[in-house]
């Protein structure tokens, strides 16, 4: 498996809480993989250090092969990393069409000045802004809702379109943080079919951390499982279901009888 | 809204919306054909004050940080003016683009380590740093001291002399109307959404690629840039500039246009910058009450109107 992410010895605290303990991962590209783990295992915070949002104590973090831990978050997501956060983070106030351009911005690279003179360069690089954002809102299937603000959409809609502006980014690797959290079966089903698409059409990598047993074992080729900031188990979804470690993760041990 | 407008993103901006445009500037510009001298000294001021609030709008509106120290950037243009033209003995002319390299390295001051703070402790930053450039040119040499600057000569331009306040009324009038059309093209642009993008939520901003560091200190750049363009002409207009201009009470004056306006919405804070300088004149009637009724009608709008007179849809 050729890795696009490599995380080795990856450590972090907050004071003398060890919220990550030498976790090692990889993501291969073209796979979809998911961080499971209990609640409070670390899985967001694994996260929050990839994106540079956190920086660890120890261990490296590299992206291509490139080393990418210490670096900020905006210089990472230029790298090819977009997230979604766990709970929405939309601009709530901006149009849905607005929000998706955000992720054009790391690709485009007209100043001030040149909105100021309206540069034809400028003019070129707003209509392309604006159609690639349309584009993208059409790839998450809700082209209609563009111009509407984003904090008066229906929840699943929300989420859209918080995937469609981590896209717009043109990331090689697609973090996202509890992307069911909050959706009903239905539309839980079209979710796994939009993950797939991401990584067949888009050839963008996923790694994602859920709660839903069922929507992970069905969407993901490759599971690790955090507990206590480490890694207790990884595999397939048949591997990791049967692991003792596992099952004791998440149901806690079995007493022996007196 | 038609295509052709989505296309160049100007929501809104069509055939009529631009005829009305034409005709309001075409009155503007026929008022010194009648207005007397107060008449024109009034308006001059307010096109003065549109254009620093639109500037101070940028950092405030658009970036939604704070600032109370933005009659420094207004003084720093002044001053650059007055500098350039009697000590140097340069052209006028000259000081526009030096007052925008001044104004810009002031920003830079200003901005470079307060991106970390947020709300109060920006507040007590920003206003720091305006006491700070007054009573630095109160105490210097090259900028006249307490007395300040005197008699800086008045620029000419293609031949024609700027020295009558019915010049000054279209010299600013031309400033406010080109601070509008900046500000407008900015918002709708790249760094115009990034403030946005900023001011809503940094962290989902930063996650997007958008360097907030850089976004934030091109909102007080070009807000600086704005306010020592303005300066360089007010030092022109007065022919004499001193530090009591630049107080904290000019910065709080110009704040109170932004937020009574409406911040971030440019035709809200036109109509703020005009009620901060004409409502006070309307009052004049009144005598010596007339700063309490101004106080009064002021506490009435921000109960009324909190998010401003004519606010940006979402506040």
């Amino acid at each position: 498996m050729d890795a696009l992410l490599e995380v080795s010895g990856l450590s972090l605290s907050f004071g003398g809480l060890k919220v990550l303990n030498g976790l090692d991962l990889a993501v291969g590209k073209g796979a979809i993989a998911s961080l499971i783990g209990p609640n409070g295992a670390g899985k967001t915070s694994v996260f929050n250090c990839l994106t540079g949002f956190y920086r660890p104590s120890s261990g490296s973090i590299r992206l291509a092969g490139q080393r990418i831990n210490g670096l900020a978050p905006h210089r990472i997501t230029r790298l090819g990393m977009a997230r979604t956060f766990q709970n929405l983070r939309l601009f709530r106030e901006l149009s849905a069409i607005e929000n998706v351009m955000a992720g054009r911005h790391c690709r485009t690279r007209a100043g001030a000045l040149d909105a100021i003179l309206e540069t034809p360069r400028h003019r070129r690089e707003e209509r392309a802004i604006r159609a690639q954002a349309e584009r993208w809102l059409a790839f998450v299937g809700i082209p209609e809702v563009s111009e509407q603000m984003a904090g008066t959409l229906p929840y699943g809609h929300q989420r859209r379109v918080e995937w469609a502006r981590a896209l717009a980014t043109e990331p090689s690797l697609l973090l996202l943080d509890e992307p069911g959290a909050g959706l009903n079966s239905a539309e839980k089903a079209e979710l796994v079919g939009l993950v797939r698409r991401v990584r067949d059409e888009l050839d963008v990598s996923v790694l994602l951390i859920e709660h839903d047993m069922g929507l992970v074992m069905q969407v993901s080729e490759h599971i690790t499982v955090l507990d206590y900031g480490r890694k207790i188990a990884e595999g397939d979804a048949a591997a990791v279901q049967s692991d003792p470690r596992v099952i004791e993760a998440y149901l806690g041990r079995e007493e022996d009888a007196l | 809204m038609s295509e052709a407008a989505v296309r160049l993103g100007r929501p809104g901006w069509s055939i009529r919306r631009a005829l009305g445009v034409v005709v309001l500037l075409a009155a503007l510009a026929a008022v010194p054909g009648f207005a007397n001298n107060y008449y024109l000294e009034v308006l001059s001021e307010a096109w003065f004050y549109v254009l620093l609030c639109l500037g101070l709008n940028i950092v405030v509106g658009f970036a939604g940080l704070l600032d109370l120290g933005y009659a420094a950037f207004f003084a720093v243009g002044a001053y650059t003016a007055g500098i350039v033209t009697l000590r140097l003995g340069l052209s006028f002319w000259l000081s526009l683009p030096i007052s925008v390299v001044a104004a810009s390295i002031a920003g830079v001051i200003i901005g470079g380590p307060t991106l970390r703070l947020r709300s109060d402790y920006l507040a007590i930053v920003t206003l720091g740093f305006g006491e700070m450039v007054r009573i630095s040119v109160r105490n210097l040499a090259v900028t006249g001291g307490a007395s300040g600057l005197v008699g800086i000569e008045r620029p000419t331009l293609f031949g024609y002399h700027l020295d009558s306040i019915g010049a000054y009324y279209y010299v600013f009038l031309l400033l406010a109307v080109l601070g509008v059309v900046a500000s407008h093209r900015l918002e709708n642009s790249r760094i115009g959404r990034a403030w946005k993008y900023v001011r809503s939520d940094e962290d989902a901003a930063r996650a997007m690629g958008i360097n907030h560091a850089m976004v934030k200190l091109a909102a007080y750049i070009l807000g600086a840039i704005f306010a020592a363009i303005g300066g360089c002409f007010y030092a022109a207009k007065m022919t004499a500039i001193s530090p009591e201009t630049f107080t904290f009470n000019q910065s709080l004056l110009i704040l109170l246009g932004v937020v009574l306006g409406g911040r971030g919405k440019i035709p809200g804070v036109i109509l703020g910058a005009l009620v901060i300088v004409i409502f006070p004149e309307l009052f004049r009637d009144v005598g010596s009450m007339r700063m309490l009724v101004f106080a009064i009608s002021l506490l009435l709008i921000m109960l009324f109107r909190p998010a401003g007179i004519w606010p940006e849809k979402w506040r």
